[in-house]
Formats: structure tokens, C-alpha cells, sequence
């Protein structure tokens, strides 16, 4: 049992923190908000710079192999900066959705392209917010190719994207399938998310090439265990956001006065940040938990670990959330204060990758399984 | 990171069973299973005895006084062990926490003499802190101890008093000094339970069941050798007492062992035809305190992990004693649920059923004693959050 961290490992997190602190400040992140695209070519170009593209990459494929604690803990500073690049969606799970699938051609080209920054990959995998229901997207074999009809909905970060990573049924499972966001038949209807990102409902309906299949195997495990990885590090990004809300109400108690008093002395403020506190640190253990679940080879305990985490972390979320908005008053409404778009993040968090209900009913069952 | 046991706590821990397994005496462990109040007493003492012979009855106690040194992660996985084969409790008020105050302050002589009987389960020890007007704030007690040549002559009264009646000894605050502030005035006292003058008088609980007394002390005369350390300096010996209080305070080997008993229930309990487990909505409920059991697991190996190097400043062990009461108690809610008007059953001979309602209604006071879940949080605002 050890719960230290490398040097390296501890330095990695350090370096991204203090990245973000000094280059992407909160009024930074404003302008990048407002801006046409909704993102920042320059902040990606220098998180590859910074080589945290190639971090999830594994060191046979070029990259730096950070495992599931590296990503842990990388997650952890993105969160806490508020990043609304695509660094989860690319460089976490499309970066896995690859690497767990892709031949040799096909994966060194793609993950080349993904490590450098040049080209951006999302995996297009939810339908309609019922994330434990099988795909119905579907690929029919045809001598071209493959032909894509479905719908994928609330694609995050799809307009930056050059490849979606397109999951649908094929005849043994379920296949992954590369598509050239800008190709007939893919019809993008954008928007921003809550969080201040950019997401897409896709309707696909498109002839693509042979060999555009990532592997020729039923891909059904494969993608369980990249969103596993991904879903934990998930976690991890809206723990680095928890921390900082914790933080930040803690701190404004102390400085907002009131009847010739700090806040914070009042004891029925102190309880419930007592209570923030406690959540949060629960949080923090469930996502080690899921994170050192990822590492072993067992899958049904790293099901349910991840889908434990996501329900912990997700119920933190909502509740430490609330109150740091409640501790704040006025302010915490405001749209100026770090609080008020860590409260968003962490509203999405609860809703992407399987709401809190869901994982806790897909937690139930696993248990049960367990069990019998 | 890795949260693995080490092989050699996996070997330990497989050790631990294995003595389980063979040594814990049937009729012991089936009173244990039951919930019987027949346990306490005799039970303890066996069983204190057993592991004593083993070399186990102090799993907290350092080697020089005959404990097994085990560090943090052993004495865990050993209370986990121990629950889960249901053996009884050891009882905590010689054990964890007079006797580290008499290692770390007693006189040779007072090592000497009490040590070795709390070690074998000869002697039974109560604890004698709180009385009727000093609960949360128990340095304003006010039993006040007098001194008379070589004695103090004690006069007051405690409350609260957990097993007192079964006790050979009590270890007491005292106040010596009334001028001063309250902290600066309190002595740690111990005191022979045969002494003239105590009257112990039981305080029913809810649950029906003797557990707590009051204790009355009347002109009862204690020598000064057994005075704790130094005169008015108790405060700092019962601070130093909580901080012993804490080994295994998350309590996750109790919750362990009644959320499966949950589950058994659950299992074999019916809703519309089906099991209860099968339920969604019961096991919902069952699968969200799973959860938050598992999340304080691995809180509390972080919190022995940073203890074991230094790391650790002491109020994280409030978070790990409110979260594993309120855990507890919900688990323990649940029981009640599961049987449902089975659960009613409070005495006499209708069927076997788990007496759930009468342990439901006794676990209240976990988040009431040993410092209120209240006090926690102010000890996690103050000293965790610096408010």
C-alpha cells in the first residue's frame, strides 16, 4: 500500500498547474469563451509542446506512457484550470479508443498526429444519453468499404476535430470506425455546452473506406476499458475542480465579513464546509480507488470501481457545487469568479459519460453479479 | 501509488483468519452472531484471555509492554478480521485508552501493576469522563478530588459510564484545583471500583439494555500514587487518551460485517414475490452505502498511510469517525427496513429473527459519544480548514 507519488509523476502535475495559473487565467479562458471556435489553437500547440498530448500514448508507440496515475494526476490540474481543450476528449480517450484497437499503419499515423498536436480525434459514442445501451448506429459491409448510418449525440469538441471516432454494430459486435469529419454525409449541428465547451449532435450517413476500421475485432471490450480509463480520469479532472471550490469558499470565508465577523467563524458555515471537506476527500479516494482499478486486469472490479467513482465524485459534485455557490452569495451567481464555471464543469461531469443515476444502477448490478 | 497489501500483510492477514478460524470458541462466536447481551462480560474476558496466549491481546501495544507491535496496517487488518469472524469485542477503556496514558506518563511502579492485568483480561476498566453538566464540554467537570495526607478524597458524579458494572477499576478526571482555569485544574485519577463509597446505578437506555451507568462517589478515598503523572495536569493526559481513542475509529471491520448481514437479510427477505435484494430501489440504497463504505476504506488506509509517515496532523481522524458512524448507523437502518414488522419484536419467544430494531435504536449513540459528529466538525473547520 502506497499512496506517494514519483517525483516525476508529482512534477508532471506541478508543471501543468503552474502552466495554466500563469497562461490561462481567467480572463483568458473568457476570451477563448467569446471567440468563434471555442477554443485556443495556441494553448494546444503549447500543451503539445509541453508533451501532455502524447502523455496517455505508451511508450512502444512514441509516447510518454504516463499510465492511469500520470493521467490521474494531469487530470487533476486540467480540472482545476478550467482547460476547455480537448485535451480528455483527444489526448485521453480517442488517444486510448487508438491505441487499444489500431493496427500498425493506421495506429502510428493517428497516434503521430495526435501526439504533435496536428490533428485532433473524438470518439463519437453516445446516443442520446442512455450510455449503457448498446450502439445502434450501424456499419453494413460493402465491397468499398463500410456504410455508417446513425446518430451520435453530444460529441464533445467535434468541430476541432479532423477524425471521429465513430463506433457502431457490425456483424460480430461492435466496430470502431475512423471518419474524416469533413466528408459528405457527416452533418454536424454544433453548440456549447454548459461547461463552456463545444459538443455536436452527428447524423452519419456515409460510405468510408475498408481499412478505415480500427482492428477487425469486435471492439466491445476494448471501448469499456478505454471509457473506463476515461471516465476515471474524468473523475480525476472534476476532483482537481472540486479542490478548487473547496478552496476558494473556504478562502472567501475567511476574508467576507459580516455583522463585524469572518463568515467562517459561524458554525453552522463551518459545519458545511466541514461537510464540502469530507466530500471531497471521499472523492478523492474513489478516484484513486478507480485509477489503481485500471491498472489490474480484472474487469468486472474495475467496472465497478469506475462506475463507483463516477457516482461518488458525481455526487460531490452536485452537492460541494451548490454550496460553493451558497458560501459565495451574490458572487458565487456572478460569471467573474473561478466558483461559478468550476459549478459548471462540474455540472457536466455529473451529466457526461453516464449520468450519476446510471452508474449507480449499472454499480448495482455489477455488485449483484458479484454476488450470485 | 498503489493500494495493494504488501505480501507479507496478505500472508499476515491469511495467519490472522487461519487462528480465527481455529481459537474463537463457538458458543462465543454464535452469541457474537446473534446479538446477544449474554456476550458482554464473561464472553470478553475469554476472549481477551485467548489472545493473550497467542500473543495478540494488545494488537495497539508496543513490544517492551507486551503488545504485538504491529504497525497501523496490521492492527487494521486485524480488526477487520475479527469482525468478520465474529469474535467479540476487546474492550477499548484498559486497552486503547488508559493504558497508553499510563506507558506514556505513569509511574514505573503504576506500569508494573496495571499493565500486565489489562493485558491478560484480569482486570476490566471503565472510564470515568463525563457527567451531567459536562458532555461536549468536559472540562467543566466538576467531581472534585481533595487532598487529604496520602489520599484524595473524591466527591461527584460521572455519567455515562459505558459497562461500569462489570469494571475492577476506573480511571477518573478529577478536579484538584478549583481556582484554577478549567483546564489547568483537572487531575487523572485511578481508582479501585471495591473502594467504599462508589455506587454504581444503572441508566436505562432505549434499547432496553444496562450499558451505562451513573457513578456516585462519596468520600471515596484514592492514594496519591494513583494519580496519574502530575497534579492538575490531567487535561493534557485526556487529550493525549483521544488521540489512542482513534486506532481504528473509521470502524470499517463493524461495517464490513453488517452490510453483509444486510445483504443476508435482503436476500432472504421478500418484496412482491421477489427478493429484496432484487429490488431496485432497496438495493439501490444498499449499493450507495456499499459505496460510500468502500470510499472510506480507502480514506482510512491513506490516513494510516500518512500516519505511518508522520505525515498525518491528527483531525482527519474526525472525518474518519463521522463518516464511519453515519455509515454504520445507515447500514444498520437499512437491517431494520429489510425485516421490515419482523423488526418489531423486542422481547420474548415469537421467531428468531435479528434483533435489528434494539441495535438500530443502540447505535444512535455512536454519533453522540466519543466526541459528538458536531465536535468533529468543529475540529475539522478549525484544524483541517483553518476557519
Amino acid at each position: 500500500m502506497d499512496f506517494s507519488f514519483t517525483d516525476e509523476q508529482q512534477l508532471l502535475q506541478d508543471s501543468i498547474r503552474r502552466y495554466l495559473e500563469s497562461s490561462y487565467t481567467i480572463e483568458h479562458r473568457a476570451g477563448i469563451l467569446a471567440s468563434e471556435s471555442g477554443w485556443s489553437a495556441t494553448t494546444w500547440t503549447e500543451l503539445a509542446d509541453l508533451g501532455l498530448l502524447a502523455l496517455d500514448i505508451d511508450e512502444a508507440d512514441g509516447g510518454i506512457g504516463a499510465g492511469p496515475v500520470g493521467m490521474m494526476l494531469a487530470a487533476q490540474a486540467i480540472g482545476a484550470g478550467l482547460l476547455v481543450e480537448p485535451f480528455h476528449s483527444s489526448a485521453v480517450l480517442a488517444t486510448r479508443m487508438v491505441s487499444a484497437l489500431a493496427r500498425d499503419t493506421q495506429r502510428e499515423r493517428l497516434l503521430g498526429a495526435l501526439a504533435s498536436g496536428e490533428a485532433i480525434a473524438v470518439f463519437a459514442h453516445d446516443e442520446g444519453g442512455d450510455w449503457f445501451a448498446p450502439c445502434s448506429t450501424i456499419a453494413t459491409r460493402s465491397e468499398d468499404g463500410w456504410r455508417l448510418q446513425g446518430r451520435k449525440t453530444c460529441v464533445y469538441h467535434a468541430t476541432m476535430a479532423r477524425w471521429l471516432l465513430v463506433s457502431a454494430r457490425v456483424d460480430e459486435g461492435v466496430g470502431v470506425f475512423v471518419v474524416d469529419r469533413d466528408t459528405a454525409g457527416v452533418d454536424l449541428r454544433d453548440y456549447r455546452t454548459v461547461d463552456g465547451m463545444r459538443a455536436a449532435d452527428i447524423e452519419l450517413d456515409l460510405m468510408v473506406a475498408a481499412d478505415s476500421r480500427l482492428g477487425d475485432v469486435d471492439a466491445r471490450e476494448a471501448i469499456d476499458e478505454a471509457l473506463d480509463r476515461g471516465i476515471a480520469a474524468w473523475c480525476a479532472d472534476a476532483l482537481g475542480a472540486l479542490d478548487r471550490v473547496l478552496a476558494a469558499t473556504v478562502q472567501y470565508a475567511r476574508d467576507r465579513v459580516q455583522f463585524g465577523t469572518a463568515i467562517g467563524r459561524l458554525q453552522a458555515l463551518q459545519h458545511r464546509m466541514a461537510d464540502m471537506y469530507m466530500q471531497v476527500e471521499q472523492a478523492r479516494s474513489m478516484v484513486y480507488l478507480a485509477t489503481s482499478a485500471c491498472l489490474q486486469s480484472d474487469a468486472h472490479e474495475r467496472r465497478e470501481a469506475v462506475s463507483g467513482a463516477k457516482v461518488l465524485v458525481g455526487q460531490a459534485a452536485r452537492k460541494v457545487g451548490q454550496e460553493a455557490v451558497q458560501l459565495h452569495g451574490g458572487m458565487g451567481m456572478t460569471d467573474e469568479l473561478g466558483v461559478s464555471h468550476c459549478f459548471k464543469r462540474l455540472l457536466a461531469f455529473e451529466l457526461r459519460m453516464g449520468s450519476t443515476e446510471e452508474h449507480l444502477a449499472h454499480y448495482r448490478k455489477l455488485a449483484q453479479s458479484r454476488a450470485a | 501509488m498503489d493500494l495493494n497489501f504488501s505480501a507479507d500483510e496478505v500472508l499476515f492477514r491469511d495467519d490472522v483468519r487461519a487462528f480465527l478460524a481455529a481459537n474463537l470458541p463457538d458458543d462465543i462466536r454464535d452469541r457474537v452472531r446473534r446479538g446477544d447481551e449474554s456476550v458482554l462480560a464473561d464472553d470478553v474476558r475469554r476472549w481477551q484471555r485467548i489472545l493473550f496466549e497467542r500473543g495478540w491481546g494488545a494488537a495497539m501495544w508496543p513490544a517492551e509492554f507486551g503488545g504485538t507491535g504491529w504497525d497501523k496496517t496490521r492492527q487494521y487488518l486485524f480488526d477487520i478480521e475479527c469482525f468478520a469472524a465474529d469474535a467479540p469485542i476487546q474492550l477499548p477503556f484498559g486497552l486503547k485508552m488508559v493504558a497508553p496514558v499510563i506507558m506514556r506518563y505513569g509511574s514505573e511502579v503504576q506500569k508494573a501493576r496495571f499493565l500486565p492485568r489489562i493485558l491478560d483480561g484480569t482486570d476490566w476498566w471503565c472510564q470515568g469522563y463525563s457527567e451531567p453538566g459536562s458532555g461536549s464540554d468536559l472540562a467543566s467537570l466538576k467531581t472534585r478530588a481533595q487532598r487529604d495526607g496520602d489520599h484524595y478524597v473524591v466527591n461527584g458524579q460521572k455519567a455515562w459510564n459505558t459497562l461500569g458494572q462489570h469494571a475492577d477499576w476506573i480511571f477518573c478526571l478529577v478536579r484538584t484545583d478549583p481556582a484554577a482555569k478549567p483546564q489547568r485544574g483537572i487531575s487523572f485519577l485511578l481508582i479501585d471500583m471495591k473502594t467504599p463509597g462508589i455506587r454504581v446505578h444503572p441508566t436505562r437506555l432505549l434499547d432496553g439494555r444496562h450499558e451505562v451507568n451513573e457513578i456516585f462517589f462519596d468520600d471515596v478515598r484514592v492514594p496519591v500514587e494513583n494519580r496519574v503523572g502530575e497534579e492538575n495536569a490531567g487535561w493534557t493526559y485526556a487529550k493525549f487518551l483521544l488521540g489512542h481513542e482513534r486506532t481504528n475509529i473509521a470502524g470499517i471491520g463493524a461495517s464490513r460485517r453488517e452490510l453483509a448481514r444486510l445483504k443476508q437479510m435482503a436476500r432472504e427477505a421478500t418484496r412482491n414475490g421477489a427478493a429484496l435484494l432484487e429490488d431496485p430501489i432497496f438495493a439501490t440504497r444498499v449499493a450507495q452505502v456499499e459505496l460510500e463504505l468502500k470510499a472510506l476504506e480507502v480514506t482510512n488506509l491513506r490516513v494510516i498511510f500518512a500516519e505511518a509517515r508522520q505525515q498525518a496532523p491528527g483531525p482527519e481522524a474526525s472525518m474518519l469517525k463521522i463518516r464511519g458512524t453515519e455509515i454504520l448507523q445507515r447500514i444498520s437502518e437499512l437491517q431494520v427496513e429489510a425485516l421490515g414488522s419482523r423488526a418489531l419484536q423486542f422481547d420474548g419467544a415469537g421467531e428468531d429473527v435479528p434483533r435489528v430494531a434494539a441495535q438500530y435504536m443502540n447505535l444512535r449513540k455512536l454519533s453522540i459519544y466519543g466526541g459528538s459528529n458536531e465536535i468533529q466538525r468543529n475540529i475539522i473547520a478549525q484544524m483541517v480548514l483553518q476557519l
